[in-house]
């Protein structure tokens, strides 16, 4: 297996998750993102900020292989994760995306009863351990429990949609990744919701590394440790914009003292 | 309270450049009169549609269904001249013959929907071969039948392929096979589709395989489109009467012989006889009004009425069937 856990001889990193190493992706022959470099600490909330079209989703899909499923989407450069570089041709995606798990922006629970959505990611990764017992601990650590308990055998539709969110989010603990990427996980829901769900990830990220692009400033400063500001700049003689990385920090610091002009102007809300 | 025809324009503009009235509705405007013209006119259009349906129902069920009978299903048709008999071998071996249809056509549609929807991407190669599919399919779905049974019979019948033999159930199979196949792909093709590439990433999102994203999440989410689109393609091929007439052609007798459920032969023997239909002429609903109708004698005629009759209520339930499929899994 070429993405089996690292040896003790990587001890040392143990800090360091993710690294992004002058990282490009192109749709086709637009490039959406140029020349990323950044690392995510483990065990700590980083949040991806930045105005529409920066590149900033396609980033975090990256970092799971996601972009496969897009046609024409290509990245130049190195996504390394616990020393292994996933975008080695030996790397199987499935296998990456077994231990890097992923949010989406809309609810997507499968249209089946709350407990197949939660078994089902288990069973097909050869989950053998008690499956009732591994349904409630899900939906605890989502914080979806008390109010989904009785009734498991119901369409995972039949929640609200923050519920979904929230179904969606134990389906993807339930295959303990060491990873979870959230993209944008709250723009279709309502504050209350919203604040469950932040809530939820100050505890989740005890025992994850957790990835979150958000396009609500305030929800990066409440949830994230570090922040990455990507912007988008018209390219010189192309159409379009390409994405690109402005600044990366402590979150306190990007939004108190950025050492850049573009992000200040963004986290005040001068633009964007 | 004043009734709201008194409003007339409260507050008119001087040099409006608008003409504006009441408030209160005017039939003898042209615009009003076009309405209730064009309105009668597309009523009457829609009721003139389905009036050959109602009218071919009732046609049918008079002619047909006073000669209902157990007796019906049970006897061979008589030979000519002579009253009585039923029309048990055309039932029988139309359901044979839609059953070898759908066998090949089924898997061979579904699994070529499943392609074109989930896994013709990436490679040019790939987004070609899809595009051909795709209109080939479009094209396939508006050949005429008589071509299909035509094609059939010069690829197999014709050249004794299937162990030599000429006219037999198998071929009348592949006929129907050929026009069910392009019904099948477009709905499987199309029903996937539907399915919102949310719910893909969502399986692949926690690690599934494409193979198990597709099986155990895509194409459960598309069954009823699926389904539905298969009932209707063997629906629709079972009432063909061109193709079989080339393929499957007509039998007088049973498709087996009687003696297979309770004969003095051997087990073994009767069991080989099972095969007989598949390799020999195969009588068939469609086949059996064909023949009778034109024949000039009123007995048969009979027959082929309530042939009609039986086929009509067969094709009548398959759609009841596919509407049902429909509801019961949209809940």
């Amino acid at each position: 297996m070429t993405t089996s856990t690292p040896g003790p001889s990587t001890a040392t990193k143990t800090d360091l998750c993710l690294s992004l190493e002058d990282v490009t992706i192109s749709y086709g022959s637009f490039e959406a993102v140029r020349n990323v470099y950044l690392e995510i600490p483990r065990g700590q909330v980083t949040a991806f900020i930045g105005p529409s079209g920066c590149g900033k989703s396609t980033v975090l899909r990256s970092l799971n292989r996601m972009n496969d499923l897009i046609e024409g989407c290509h990245l130049r450069g190195r996504v390394v994760f616990n020393g292994e570089d996933l975008y080695h041709p030996k790397v199987d995606p499935v296998e990456v995306r077994r231990r890097i798990g992923m949010v989406f922006q809309k609810p997507n629970p499968f249209p089946k009863s709350i407990y197949e959505n939660i078994a089902f990611g288990a069973r097909i990764n050869g989950y053998r351990g008690n499956m009732d017992e591994l349904v409630e601990r899900s939906l605890r650590k989502a914080a979806l429990w008390d109010e989904a308990k009785d009734k498991l055998r119901d369409s995972g539709y039949a929640l609200s949609g923050g519920q979904q969110q929230r179904l969606c989010i134990a389906r993807a603990i339930a295959i303990e990744p060491e990873v979870i990427l959230m993209d944008e996980p709250c723009s279709a829901l309502d504050p209350i919701s919203t604040l469950k769900i932040e809530e939820m990830m100050h505890e989740l990220k005890k025992s994850y590394t957790i990835v979150i692009v958000t396009h609500n400033m305030q929800q990066a400063v409440r949830v994230s440790d570090r922040t990455a500001f990507f912007n988008a700049e018209a390219q010189d003689g192309g159409s379009g914009k390409v994405g690109y990385l402005v600044e990366y920090d402590e979150t306190e610091r990007i939004f108190n003292k950025p050492t850049q002009r573009a992000t200040m102007d963004y986290v005040s809300g001068r633009f964007g | 309270m004043k009734p709201i025809s008194e409003a007339i324009d409260p507050n008119p503009k001087a040099g409006s450049l608008f003409q504006k009235s009441g408030l209160r509705f005017r039939p003898s405007l042209p615009r009003n009169l076009w309405n209730a013209v064009m309105t009668t006119l597309v009523a009457i259009a829609a009721g003139v549609a389905v009036l050959p349906l109602v009218l071919v129902l009732a046609f049918v069920l008079i002619k047909g269904g006073q000669l209902i009978s157990l007796k019906l299903f049970t006897e061979l048709p008589p030979a000519p001249g002579m009253g009585g008999g039923g029309i048990g071998n055309a039932v029988i071996g139309t359901v044979l013959v839609t059953g070898i249809a759908a066998l090949l056509a089924v898997p061979v549609g579904i699994g070529g929907g499943i392609y074109l929807a989930e896994f013709a991407q990436g490679g040019r190669v790939a987004r070609a071969l899809k595009v051909f599919v795709r209109f080939g399919t479009n094209v396939l779905s508006g050949v005429p039948s008589i071509i299909c049974g035509v094609f059939i019979y010069a690829l197999i019948v014709k050249t004794r392929l299937l162990f030599g033999q000429s006219y037999s159930g198998i071929a009348g199979g592949m006929a129907l096979a050929v026009l069910m196949l392009p019904t099948i792909i477009k709905t499987t093709d199309e029903g996937l589709k539907l399915v919102p590439d949310e719910l893909r990433w969502g399986a692949i999102g926690v690690g599934a395989s494409k193979f198990t994203t597709v099986m155990k999440i895509t194409l459960p989410a598309a069954f009823t489109p699926i389904a539905t689109g298969v009932v209707l393609g063997i629906a629709r091929a079972a009432g063909e009467t061109a193709p079989l007439i080339f393929t499957a052609l007509f039998s007088n007798y049973w498709p087996w012989p009687e003696t297979i459920l309770s004969g003095d032969t051997g087990l073994l023997e009767r069991l080989s006889q099972l095969k007989d239909p598949l390799l020999n002429p195969v009588a068939s609903m469609s086949v059996l009004i064909f023949n009778f109708a034109s024949t000039p004698y009123p007995e048969l005629q009979s027959l082929a009425w309530a042939a009609s009759f039986i086929l009509v209520i067969m094709i009548l339930g398959a759609n009841l069937l596919a509407r049902w499929l429909g509801r019961f899994a949209a809940r």
